[in-house]
């Protein structure tokens, strides 16, 4: 029944990759989200069945074949239902089936075989990132590690005619090739270590082991557990991907780059919460990468003006947040926000899709404003998804950020406490900003059927528009008005279930998840706090939460004092600050300085080094030579004298030498 | 079946029947008749998997230097596979490109004899005619197109360096010879365990000559100048042939010699052949990231991948033994396919090998598109590919011996490569189709061999346990 789940997305692929292209479009994408909400079923059915069995016991597997085995070593195909990977599979497939449906209307000015591609692509991408969360071992994990990259690879480059689309898919795919370089490291140095790749095995061994005697073993392989993760999480270094992916269509955004791939880095410590506690060094790296994320990409989102990227950062932004909330050992919190998050992201990138299709492809807040009236629907959702972000209660950000929050300055990170504070502040400005800047206003687009072409234009695979003035703006259609409002009620509602004990709630989705980051042996063994130390506990997380609750607030006042109230002091302190609103402007440089220290160095080794100089030259200087003197044995004789097989065999002449030599004087 | 002492050689016997065969059809045919000789070919072929397949577990030997034990028969059946393939794919190129068949399927056959014997010889002598007798035929196969300048040049280029790294692997053997006074391999064995030999310079002149002859026909650095070359020039199912066919049986020569009769010295050559294995890698990569011309770009990916593969006899142990079977099947598999899907875009008039000929191929031939994929992902070691778990079980045999480097380098390396693989995938997807004439349809026979060859990579990769257990067992009984 588990392998149900993911076969149902495939079984969509395998249909829609070989005969899409000759299905109506309703069939194809009807189909493509048939199979979702199917899966999103069968995922329901076994989450029921999980949560019937006793709390410390709560696993469902699943061996579908033996996959490699040699000897002792055997990897199975094993899919584990714990809670951890019921909480994701349910966000996958039920957000998944959402944003399936939102795409049969997103994209229905595609050509029928370009329509069958995508959601080709988009069943292909829900299988792997089902095997990445069902995988019972590394190895699994691993499959589908790589199969959403690639999937996510080709959505970012589905619109091939705009370049910015091709050098977004490269840029995304060789930031990631680096961190699943360090993810399979990683994986074989626990395989060495360990000797096993099962989840379950390694939390165990790694609770029987003394720490002190690993804890140089444990950090490394965790650390470079830790890099893959950056690179899938787009946190730094390894972020900058993460805001050009926007180019893909925004459905995809939603789906990939907002609401599941791109929490795989979070998930998979939440897996190994029990390793990674293990190495205490590594999680205070995490703690500080994520928060260091949090507040440096927060910063960079005030200043876009693509609403898209702003959301790009804001993403970024807030996986900063989950990853603070693992290191910091609240390994519920940080599943916790990336549960809520996937609700108010999506619903906010699609909310930005209804914009963007109103507006017939236009991105730039600059050119939007006023569309509160036009697009009811659009605002109200997106002004709900924006609330729950910013963490005002009693909508989904709050309680989740809330518990971030507190479990870090409580477990004695009180730096990290204050970074996350001030990225709250910052989240709630440029999200209002937003709301502010889009829907607020005046209306600042272009007016004229003109300006409509220049959008139009920017947008290769658009099929005829009659120009976007302001009266043909139109509020979303029913398929898509109705997964925004059910995002919506998602964003605002889905916080209560993880009320805390200081609101007088019972934390259930805390509950739920902590056998699945404690060691198999110690279930059952929560520490039991002092009656005093819980008071005080309490006490504590109401303090910081009236300060969180307060600085959101602030943020939101600031969004409203800046953008709608005095707009002018907006520029005004962009003329004023040059240097600063430049530098956020252009995302601190980062793309520039990576470009200059990484990428050209490369380029030139591979073009100009190793292969003008030992290919171009010898080999197609001969080659070229060849074409000129025609045919017959004068002109290949004529090839041999001029050098290139002399120096081919000089090189193996060369080569055995140093071989001899090494042997005879080593 | 009783025993005689032609047994071990019957596989060999069939397949040089059927090029008998072939060479004489071809000369009784009249100017304009058509023959069927590739069937003929395929008749010897398939001859020869059913006798493998009725030799296994029998290690039968016949005149004392002719093995068919289980490794032998392992790495002829990935051989016969690859000829059997290269067959398929052939019959309507053959035709089109108006290539001379009966010389052609010949050649091809006599090669695949060739490369047999030279897995199954366990006298050092037979080893190196086995080896002439493959390369001679590659030769003539690599400039069949006599008529191309390329092919022609490259084919010259081939044979003069290929004989030049056959006096060095001559040299090698003599000095073996030298030294132990046979040159039967369980003899060499026998000396070579018997007394300590890393202070005598000869048998290190003798290993270092070795290394020299079989990493030129294995094509890694430094040796591997010959390869982009003959690869480029040759026709695209030939590239694919003598890509995988060479390779697997100087391979299996190479890992039979070292890995038996001079494994006692593996602490001195480990080191040597790690250096070559790491450079393989890391040059085969990097330099095939620039490339734009399909086989080139292929050629340096086999570079890469006899690193990889020299990795499993660095490692040298259990584990890493049946990682270069397992890897030779995969590898020959996608290779195979790889240049097959090349060699059936191409035309007479037009090679189509270049990186934009291969733009919107999606659109015109999305089946071939789509396996092309799969083979592009194989060859960059993708789950769930062959790929995948042939690398895999490589590098896992490389850290089980402690050669923690050597795995990170060949992660890296394969890391890298995926980028110029998917640069293919991009060009075939995310490409507008140019005004380029549409590529003719390819012949539904060897769209059938291609569908086959892509679900023996896929199961290969899903399912690898039932030939992995084959390759270890068959390795076992012999090293």
């Amino acid at each position: 029944m588990l392998s149900l789940i993911p076969l149902l997305p495939f079984a969509g692929f395998l249909v829609n990759a070989s005969m899409g292209r000759r299905l109506p479009k309703a069939a194809s994408g009807g189909l493509a989200s048939a199979v979702m909400v199917a899966s999103f079923l069968v995922a329901v059915q076994q989450v029921w069945a999980l949560a019937a069995l006793p709390a410390g016991e709560r696993a469902l597997s699943q061996t579908v074949f033996t996959w490699i085995a040699s000897g002792d070593f055997v990897i199975d195909l094993t899919f584990r239902l714990d809670p951890l990977s019921a909480v994701m599979i349910l966000v996958i497939t039920g957000i998944g089936s959402l944003i399936h449906i939102y795409s049969t209307a997103y994209m229905h000015e595609e050509t029928g075989s370009e329509f069958a591609r995508y959601f080709s692509y988009l069943n292909l991408f829900v299988f792997f990132m089902l095997l990445l969360v069902l995988g019972s071992n590394f190895l699994v994990m691993f499959v589908g590690w790589e199969g959403v990259g690639l999937c996510s690879y080709l959505l970012i480059g589905f619109y091939y005619t705009k370049k910015a689309a091709g050098d977004a898919s490269k840029k995304a795919f060789i930031v990631n090739r680096i961190g699943d370089y360090a993810f399979i490291l990683g994986t074989l140095l626990a395989l060495v270590t360990f000797g096993t790749l099962d989840f379950q095995q390694i939390a165990g061994q790694v609770a029987a082991m003394p720490p002190e005697v690993t804890f140089g073993t444990f950090s490394l392989i965790t650390l470079l557990l830790f890099i893959g993760a950056t690179g899938k999480s787009a946190q730094i270094p390894l972020y900058t991907w993460l805001p050009d992916a926007m180019e893909g269509p925004t459905p995809v955004s939603a789906l990939i780059h907002a609401a599941t791939m791109v929490t795989a880095g979070v998930y998979m410590i939440g897996r190994n919460a029990v390793l990674f506690e293990a190495a205490p060094l590594t999680l205070t790296i995490v703690a500080v990468v994520g928060a260091l994320t949090a507040i440096f990409a927060g910063t960079i989102a005030i200043a876009q003006n693509d609403i898209k990227r702003v959301l790009a950062y804001s993403t970024v932004s807030q996986l900063g947040y989950m990853f603070l909330a693992m290191g910091v050992g609240a390994f519920g919190a940080g599943i916790f926000h990336l549960f809520t998050h996937a609700f108010f992201k999506a619903l906010l990138f699609l909310g930005s899709g209804a914009v963007i299709h109103a507006l017939h492809h236009e991105q730039d807040i600059r050119h939007m404003g006023g569309l509160k009236a036009k697009l009811p629907v659009t605002y109200w959702t997106f002004l709900i998804g924006s609330i729950a972000i910013a963490g005002v209660p009693p909508l989904a950000g709050f309680f989740s950020k809330d518990e971030v929050l507190f479990y870090t300055f409580y477990n004695g990170h009180q730096l990290l406490w204050v970074v996350g504070v001030i990225t709250s502040l910052l989240t709630a400005t440029y999200m209002f900003r937003l709301v502010f800047l889009t829907f607020h206003g005046e209306y600042r687009g272009p007016q004229s059927a003109q300006g409509a072409q220049r959008a139009h234009g920017a947008h290769g695979a658009a099929a005829e528009h009659s120009g976007h003035s302001e009266h043909s703006v139109h509020d979303a259609p029913p398929a898509m008005a109705v997964v925004l409002i059910l995002l919506a009620i998602g964003s605002a509602v889905v916080g209560f279930l993880g009320v805390p004990h200081a609101l007088g709630g019972h934390n259930q989705f805390g509950e739920w998840l902590h056998p699945s980051f404690v060691a198999p042996a110690a279930h059952g063994m929560a520490e039991a706090a002092s009656a005093a130390d819980e008071a005080s506990k309490i006490a504590l997380e109401r303090l910081l939460m009236a300060i969180s609750v307060l600085v959101a607030l602030a943020g939101i006042a600031l969004a409203f004092g800046v953008w709608v109230r005095r707009p002018e002091i907006a520029d005004r302190a962009a003329a004023q600050f040059p240097g600063v609103h430049r530098l956020l402007l252009n995302k601190y440089y980062v793309d520039e300085a990576y470009d200059a220290a990484v990428v050209q160095p490369i380029h030139r080794l591979s073009q100009d080094g190793l292969w003008r100089a030992m290919d171009v030259k010898v080999v197609d200087g001969a080659v070229n030579a060849a074409g000129q003197a025609v045919g017959g044995l004068s002109a290949v004789l004529r090839l041999v004298q001029t050098g290139s097989v002399r120096s081919y065999a000089a090189s193996t002449f060369l080569g055995a030498v140093v071989i001899l030599g090494y042997f005879l004087w080593r | 079946m009783g025993t005689s002492a032609f047994d071990a050689v019957i596989p060999v016997i069939c397949v040089t029947l059927a090029g008998l065969v072939v060479l004489l059809a071809e000369s009784f045919r009249k100017k304009q008749e058509r023959m069927p000789l590739g069937g003929l070919a395929l008749i010897g072929l398939i001859g020869a998997v059913i006798a493998c397949v009725l030799l296994w577990d029998r290690n039968a030997t016949s005149f004392g230097m002719v093995t068919a034990d289980n490794y032998a028969l392992f790495v002829n059946l990935i051989i016969l596979t690859v000829g059997i393939l290269t067959v398929v794919f052939s019959q309507h190129t053959v035709e089109r490109d108006g290539l001379p068949a009966g010389e052609y399927y010949a050649l091809l056959l006599f090669a695949i004899v060739g490369m047999m014997l030279m897995v199954q010889a366990t006298d050092l002598l037979l080893v190196f005619l086995a080896l002439e007798t493959m390369s001679i035929a590659v030769y003539v196969l690599t400039g069949i197109r006599f008529n191309d300048a390329r092919g022609t040049e490259a084919a010259f280029k081939y044979f003069l360096l290929g004989a030049f790294a056959s006096a060095f692997l001559l040299y090698g053997i003599a000095f073996l010879f030298g030294v132990t006074g046979t040159t039967s391999l369980d003899g060499i064995g026998t000396v070579v365990a018997a007394q300590s030999m890393s202070g005598n310079p000869m048998i290190l002149a003798a290993i270092a000559l070795l290394i020299v002859g079989f990493g030129f026909k294995v094509g890694v650095v430094p040796f591997h100048q010959w390869s982009p070359d003959a690869y480029e020039g040759a026709p695209a199912l030939v590239t694919g042939f003598m890509s995988t066919g060479v390779k697997a049986a100087a391979m299996a020569a190479f890992a039979r010699i070292f890995l038996s009769s001079l494994e006692p010295m593996i602490t001195d050559w480990a080191p040597v052949l790690w250096g070559v294995a790491a450079i393989t890698m890391i040059l085969g990569t990097v330099v095939g990231v620039a490339q734009t011309n399909l086989k080139r770009m292929l050629a340096y990916s086999s570079i890469a991948h006899a690193g990889y593969l020299l990795v499993g006899i660095v490692a040298g142990n259990e584990v890493g033994k049946a990682a270069i079977l397992f890897y030779l099947a995969a590898y020959a598999l996608t290779n195979v396919a790889g240049f097959a899907i090349i060699g059936l875009l191409g035309t007479k008039a037009a090679p189509n090998d270049d990186l934009r000929d291969y733009a919107g191929l999606w659109h015109t031939h999305p089946a071939l598109a789509g396996l092309m994929t799969i083979v592009l992902l194989s060859l960059g070691g993708f789950p769930p590919t062959a790929g995948f778990i042939a690398k895999w079980y490589i590098f896992s045999a490389a850290v089980g011996s402690g050669y923690y480097w050597l795995a990170i380098i060949g992660f890296l390396s394969s890391v890298v490569s995926v980028f110029f693989y998917l640069r293919i995938v991009v060009m075939m997807f995310m490409t507008e189709r140019d005004a380029r004439p549409v590529p003719l349809p390819v012949a539904a026979s060897a769209m059938a061999g291609l569908a086959v060859t892509v679900a023996a990579i896929l199961y290969l990769g899903i399912l690898p346990s039932r030939v992995i257990d084959l390759a270890a067992a068959s390795i076992s009984t012999v090293f």
